[in-house]
């Protein structure tokens, strides 16, 4: 292949490698006015009168927009397919505060400084309530999150406001508490993740202005332009036709973009004032009143005979989606549906979960979505297995994982139809040198060297919702117009479609522009989500290029006068295969804007009724001084199946960076509240990403199975990466020092009082 | 939110003093820290020109100027050859080199943070602080005392034969400490003595002296004991980054390991 | 109050406010390859040297800069291009954001230190946060692209 698993450099690098202003706040127009937002002291509080006249008095203001400003029509923010599983929780201002952080009045002024001043001059009378912090007792509450009687679920998810539900579900498949019953050996843990943030290193902001047609034109850095026309219209109730998104470069997303943040702000000024309006966040805002990863608490039964063999898995899972419902319902999902099917031996599963509302900032999507929190738990109990019996976690995992051909009935009866996952165990253990290794190592300085291993799946898109369309436009002198809705975030998707269009089309990459993305102009895409991209507009991609040759084909027949049949075209050229005449792309492309009845274009559109899932082994070699408990990751080795690696280069970086975001959550990050519900973690300064320096080193490799229904055999690998990290190193720091941490992240300071309670 | 009414590039010392008297008057350091609080200021003093950016050796001190970065105390050679590694050592795991380009060793000792790495090195060293008003004092008094609006001009670390070993914990490599230490031997009047600084408590540094004259071949046991005893001898409490009865713990192992570092050059 | 400085190695004359930060004033005089990442000074996004040394713009008065000179991305597009092109290659400037803040410090670290060692580059950039890559990346392009400039002298 000429294209397609090829290090391809992406199409956009050489702006972004010299800083050109290519990103929403480069773009937005100078006058447009500065958009801010007076925010809530108390994590739950009524509003009992604001008083704006001093802020509106302040040169520069342009308007103070309250509560009364605000339809009072509920939506969600949950960039999803319609009709969308998470609740209509939300006003664009509400009388009732939900968490410290939730906005409470809009200010627009001409400069910063107005604003801030106002700000400072609005005068807030509360009415005190007293909030729900606690998840656990969240359930059932007296105090309610969402009593309001216009508050509406539209999917059957198990929502019930009153009752501070958010989802609720139990799916079961043979009888677990039998079969675990009949086990040897049980493994009955809890599993407790925290909320991270994904932390992209561009904050939330878009800009909005009135066109020539009094439309709504909004410009937002998000995964979900054509979510965000429909949020848009929800919020400010007024038709889908009035508004229009456009998504320039962005500057890193991980599903924190996949919800609405900012742009409801901006967009409620500008269709109140006319005015150009745009709302940077700081990264102060984007850590306070932002949607990071769900925190969860995982309960996990399971059950192996005497051999090993895992008969029976029972998870209940407890989320807690904070002040509003984004991506509640959806997340939980995952949490149950890609950890279990890995051990394709279960003979029984059961998933129960809880999704409960709580009054501090709301989670959402990120990276993993779910499954990440999932894996932590069912991973960390199979390496708890592995100790209990005394086997290696790596034998045990080979005896039980899922194989090629296999039915999968935890992940909804599909087939495992691409699966090279005991490939990428057996490479990941010669990487690492695991037989060498395993468990542990004293290196006679104090300190001690451990390993541990995970595995992971997920998905690719959403099986029977997501959907992507392509058009494929052919321009004079026969260049191509690639016009996607799909959202290139930063992880290159306008490359790797561009690479597998050319691929088809047998051309150069130079022979196609990329278009994406402007609600106005491209064809429909649910977004970029799910680990979607590759795998559904791939196809799409596919498709449509099969299309445009059949009319290009159909097109050259008609100029040189002979049937479809006898053309063959070879990308550059449609052939007359009985004549030897020949016409050129360029030509075609030419003569078609000339008396021409029918564009020569194509569209397709593709949506699965599978979501194959992408694999992978993780392993993690720590070294643990054995005083302090100070955990130093020296060595992460992944290898991954995420079917045939478009574009080898973006996907190790996609993978490496995934792990570093993993690392980052197993070893470092942690939201904290106060007992008001107040977050420490604010900024990069309290919120510790890893640095360089905290990454130790991490090494790819990929072992490719070949999916039948993806674009060239590929599946997603987006999410996968993440997965692995927290379960691995928190197994590694076991066989180092054999104290299990089952609450991230995994600090020296839990690992020195697990040494010393031994 | 930080304001700023007027900027003044101080031509002399003596404005400077004389505008800082001012109710709202600030000197400005590399304003890492004075950025990110809430005040008004009416007017920020500039000391840049001031020629306070230098380190000057002499026969028996080093006097380094207010605002000399902590990227120049990190590389000077004068301070290494000194007091080898651990100078660089207790500044190195600040943020990054444009932090350290930019943050003043005035501003850090002047701000007695408690997460303070500088602070907690030069205690331990016997500094004294240089100000414009107030003279030059021990810098182990000028951390107790409150913030007044005199300026800080340089601090001044003897030159003596003395042994320094700088020691942190950090959730992250560029975190600020979990706890930090910094061990001092030297003689003092033809006494071996011990200094210990721990920092990041996460109150601010505090000094322990030691008349301590402990041999080479010390043996683990005893030489833990005064670990413990020197650990025992400051407080500690708790809070994100660790607890009280952790940073206790580390401190014990910081300083029993800065002692057998020492112990083990001679 | 009105400040000169060299900006881009062009003299340059503004008019700022005693708290102007020097970041807000270069993307106002157009150098939009500054940017914000946290306000903070921990994520060195808005790195631009001045008078040759890596600084963190979000933290400097502009007020403060009289008489210095000023270098950002914009003034050195060959350079950026050229390193750039490493990066690329490695796929490891995925989002781009922190790419100018970085590319600032990598360039300025090869004028300070002669043939770092791995970990003397990890120690000098660890300023500059990146949530994309993982690093990996970015290391292994300031290798290949150190390498690259030793053929060049061996040759």
């Amino acid at each position: 292949m000429k294209y397609v698993n090829k290090a391809v450099p992406k199409v956009d690098y050489k702006a972004l490698v010299t800083g050109k202003a290519v990103y929403t706040d480069d773009l937005a127009p100078a006058d447009a006015l500065i958009v801010k937002l007076v925010r809530s002291p108390y994590a739950h509080a009524l509003i009992k009168d604001i008083n704006t006249a001093r802020a509106e008095a302040v040169p520069g203001i342009e308007c103070v927009l309250t509560w009364k400003d605000c339809p009072n029509k509920r939506f969600t923010m949950a960039g999803q397919t319609y009709p969308e599983p998470s609740p209509y929780d939300r006003l664009i201002l509400d009388q009732r505060v939900r968490f410290v952080g939730d906005a409470v009045a809009i200010v627009a002024g001409t400069t910063k400084d107005a604003v801030n001043k106002a700000l400072r001059l609005i005068k807030v009378k509360y009415e005190v309530l007293e909030p729900v912090l606690d998840f656990h007792k969240a359930k059932d509450n007296a105090i309610l999150v969402h009593p309001e009687e216009n508050w509406e679920s539209r999917c059957p998810v198990g929502a019930d406001n009153k009752r501070n539900l958010c989802a609720h579900s139990e799916e079961k498949e043979g009888d677990v508490d039998a079969v675990l019953a009949s086990c040897d050996y049980i493994i009955d843990q809890t599993y407790h993740t925290k909320a991270n943030q994904q932390a992209m290193m561009e904050t939330f902001r878009s800009f909005s202005y009135l066109d020539t047609y009094g439309r709504l034109n909004v410009v937002a850095a998000t995964q979900i332009p054509f979510h965000v026309r429909r949020i848009l219209s929800n919020a400010l109730d007024i038709p889908k036709s009035k508004v229009r998104v456009i998504k320039p470069r962005i500057g890193g997303g991980f599903g924190a973009k996949q919800t609405v943040i900012t742009e409801v702000y901006p967009a409620l000024v500008t269709w109140k004032t006319g005015k150009p309006a745009k709302m940077v966040y700081t990264r102060e805002e984007s850590f306070i009143a932002s949607t990071p990863r769900h925190e969860m608490e995982v309960h996990v039964r399971l059950g192996a005979d005497k051999n090993g063999i895992i008969k029976g898995l029972d998870v209940y899972a407890l989320s807690n989606t904070g002040a509003y419902g984004e991506h509640g319902p959806t997340t939980i999902g995952l949490t149950g549906h890609k950890p279990i099917p890995i051990y394709g031996k279960a003979e029984a599963f059961r998933f129960v979960y809880d999704v409960v509302y709580t009054n501090v900032m709301s989670a959402g999507a990120y990276r993993g979505y779910g499954a990440t929190q999932g894996f932590f738990a069912v991973e960390s109990a199979v390496n708890e297995l592995a100790a209990k019996m005394g086997m290696d976690p790596a034998v045990i995992r080979e005896m039980n994982i899922v194989q090629e051909g296999q039915v999968m009935p935890a992940y909804y009866g599909e087939t495992a139809n691409s699966c090279a996952l005991d490939r990428c165990v057996a490479r990941a253990k010669e990487m690492i040198g695991w037989d060498e290794k395993y468990p542990s190592r004293d290196m006679g300085n104090g300190k001690v060297r451990g390993v541990g291993m995970a595995l992971a799946m997920q998905g690719s898109g959403i099986s029977n919702v997501d959907t992507g369309s392509v058009t494929l436009k052919v321009n004079d002198d026969g260049f191509y117009s690639l016009m996607i809705g799909a959202a290139d975030m930063g992880t290159g998707c306008d490359t790797i479609l561009a690479q597998m269009a050319a691929e088809c089309l047998d051309c150069s990459m130079e022979d196609i522009i990329v278009h994406g993305v402007d609600t106005d102009v491209s064809p429909y895409d649910s977004g970029s989500y799910a680990s979607s991209t590759t795998y559904v507009t791939g196809m799409a991609v596919v498709k449509a290029c099969e299309s445009l040759i059949h009319k290009f084909c159909s097109r050259a027949a008609e100029y040189m006068g002979c049937t479809e049949e006898d053309v063959e075209f070879d990308g550059k050229q449609a052939v007359n295969v009985k004549t030897g005449e020949s016409i050129s792309r360029a030509e075609i492309g030419n003569r078609v804007m000339c008396n021409s009845n029918e564009p020569l274009s194509a569209s397709e559109a593709f949506s699965s009724p599978v979501s194959p899932p992408p694999y992978m082994a993780g392993i993690a070699e720590v070294e643990i001084d054995k005083e302090t408990g100070q955990v130093d990751l020296v060595d992460y080795v992944a290898v991954v199946d995420c079917g045939t690696v478009v574009n080898p280069s973006l996907a190790r970086i996609q993978t490496e960076g995934g792990i570093a975001q993993g690392i980052g959550m197993a070893l470092y990050e942690d939201i904290i509240y106060d007992d008001k519900g107040k977050t420490f973690s604010n900024s990069f300064m309290q919120y510790k990403i890893p640095s360089r320096l905290d990454v130790g080193t991490i090494r790819v490799d990929f072992e490719s199975s070949y999916e039948p229904t993806g674009p060239f055999g590929a599946k997603s690998v987006g999410e996968i990466v993440i997965n692995t990290p927290a379960p691995a190193i928190a197994s590694a720091v076991y066989n180092a020092v054999g104290v299990n941490i089952r609450e991230l992240p995994i600090t020296a300071e839990k690992v020195y009082w697990g040494m010393q309670e031994k | 939110m930080l304001t700023i009414q007027n900027y003044v590039k101080a031509k002399s010392l003596e404005e400077a003093y004389t505008l800082n008297q001012a109710r709202n008057a600030r000197i400005a350091g590399g304003m890492m820290w004075m950025r990110l609080g809430n005040a008004r200021v009416k007017t920020i003093i500039d000391l840049s020109d001031l020629g306070l950016d230098e380190i000057e050796e002499t026969d028996h001190v080093f006097r380094i100027g207010a605002m000399c970065t902590l990227r120049q105390l990190e590389l000077h050679e004068g301070l290494r050859d000194m007091y080898g590694d651990s100078i660089a050592e207790c500044v190195r795991h600040i943020v990054g080199v444009q932090f350290r380009n930019q943050a003043t060793v005035g501003g850090s000792i002047y701000g007695r943070y408690g997460f303070s790495d500088v602070l907690t090195c030069f205690l331990a060293l016997d500094t004294f602080v240089e100000l414009y008003n107030g003279g030059t004092i021990r810098l182990s008094e000028f951390i107790k005392r409150k913030k007044d609006k005199d300026i800080l001009v340089s601090i001044i670390v003897r030159k003596s034969k003395r042994k320094l070993r700088y020691e942190s914990i950090r959730r992250t490599r560029t975190d600020f400490p979990v706890l930090a230490c910094a061990v001092v031997t030297g003689l003092v009047h033809g006494k071996e003595c011990w200094y210990f600084s721990v920092g990041a408590r996460p109150q601010k540094a505090a000094l322990l002296e030691k008349e301590w004259s402990i041999t080479k071949d010390c043996p683990e046991e005893e030489l833990r004991k005064y670990a413990r005893e020197a650990a025992d001898s400051f407080s500690y409490s708790s809070n994100m980054r660790g607890s009280a009865e952790y940073r206790r713990h580390l401190a014990e192992v910081l300083i029993y390991r800065a002692m057998r570092s020492i112990l083990a050059e001679v | 109050m009105e400040i000169k400085f060299v900006l881009n190695g062009k003299p340059t004359v503004a008019d700022v406010a005693a708290d102007t930060v020097l970041l807000d004033l270069l993307r106002k005089l157009g150098c939009y390859s500054v940017k914000c990442g946290c306000e903070t000074t921990n994520c060195g996004l808005c790195t631009v040297w001045i008078d040759g040394r890596s600084r963190l713009s979000c933290s400097v008065l502009a007020a403060g800069i009289e008489g210095k000179e000023i270098t950002t991305l914009e003034g050195l597009q060959r350079e950026a291009e050229e390193f750039g092109a490493f990066l690329a290659a490695e796929g490891a400037e995925q989002c781009g954001f922190c790419s100018p803040g970085f590319i600032m410090n990598v360039l300025a670290m090869f004028r300070e230190l002669e043939n770092p060692t791995v970990e003397e580059i990890k120690e000098y950039l660890a300023g500059n946060l990146c949530r994309c890559t993982g690093y990996m990346g970015q290391l292994r392009a300031i290798q290949k692209y150190m390498n690259r400039d030793r053929k060049e002298v061996q040759a």
